[in-house]
């Protein structure tokens, strides 16, 4: 469809979710940027395969998904300082404690296959149906559904099977003895 | 998450990576923490300016070209 006022305020409209999606997924907001301008470059220019009526939101993540993956390809993954990188980008420093918390919860999602990733965010975070999340990547609705259910369960592991007994009966116990100390 | 399995009715915390509701719903709430926190930030200028820059005309001329094979819509 042509370019319209609205079309294009639409498109402005997605750029804080693409944002988001791209650092997500390359843990690099330098380089996230690059692929929202590369994204936003590649939806102006074949706005006319755009169909009026459909999801733009998942149009524009289809092709920032894929220039990601193309991407990746060409240079494999240097972004070594992503966790550092990335605590940049935020607005708000959080406090020491959950500065760290959040620290581990990156570096826990940067360990997770690229497929469980971005299944993961766009259903978790992004709130895409396993519907338009398949859409997104290409793939089947079951395959989005078993990469976020071994996404959710691989996060699990690397951040709280150790700490565990946090949540468990535990903390009575222990706060009883720790009481009594 | 229902579909999540647990082995047992009392796993011993910590040891069977049993994937309980508070912990998932700590992982959600860290997702959309990390996501949100970006969203937030809005748009920033230099994209703003390039949508406004890229004022593609509504029809462009389509000159030259005569083969009609523009399909590609970012999906590769």
């Amino acid at each position: 469809m042509p370019l319209t006022d609205a079309l294009r305020d639409d498109i402005l409209a997605t750029v804080p979710s693409l944002r988001a999606f791209a650092i997500s997924l390359s843990g690099n907001s330098d380089r996230a940027d690059d692929l929202v301008q590369e994204t936003l470059l590649r939806a102006l220019a074949n706005i006319d395969s755009f169909q009026p009526g459909s999801n733009l939101p998942a149009w524009m993540f289809t092709i920032l998904r894929n220039l990601f993956r193309s991407d990746y390809r060409k240079r494999r993954r240097e972004v070594e300082d992503a966790e550092g990188n990335y605590a940049k980008t935020l607005k708000t420093q959080p406090s020491q404690g959950a500065h760290l918390e959040f620290e581990e919860f990156r570096a826990a999602l940067d360990k997770l296959p690229q497929d469980q990733r971005e299944a993961l965010i766009l259903v978790g975070a992004s709130g895409f149906s396993y519907e338009d999340a398949a859409t997104i990547c290409g793939c089947a609705v079951g395959t989005i559904k078993s990469r976020v259910n071994r996404a959710r369960s691989k996060l699990a592991a690397l951040l709280y099977v150790d700490g565990a007994e946090d949540f468990g009966p535990d903390d009575t116990v222990r706060a009883v003895i720790g009481g009594n100390g | 998450m229902k579909d999540v399995k647990s082995p047992a009715k009392n796993p011993a915390p910590g040891k069977q990576g049993g994937l309980n509701a508070e912990i998932q719903s700590r992982i959600g709430h860290q997702l959309r923490a990390m996501y949100d926190d970006v969203v937030r930030q809005g748009v920033p200028e230099r994209f703003a300016e390039l949508i406004r820059k890229l004022d593609v005309p509504a029809n462009p001329p389509h000159v030259g070209e005569t083969g009609g094979g523009t399909n590609n819509d970012g999906r590769d």
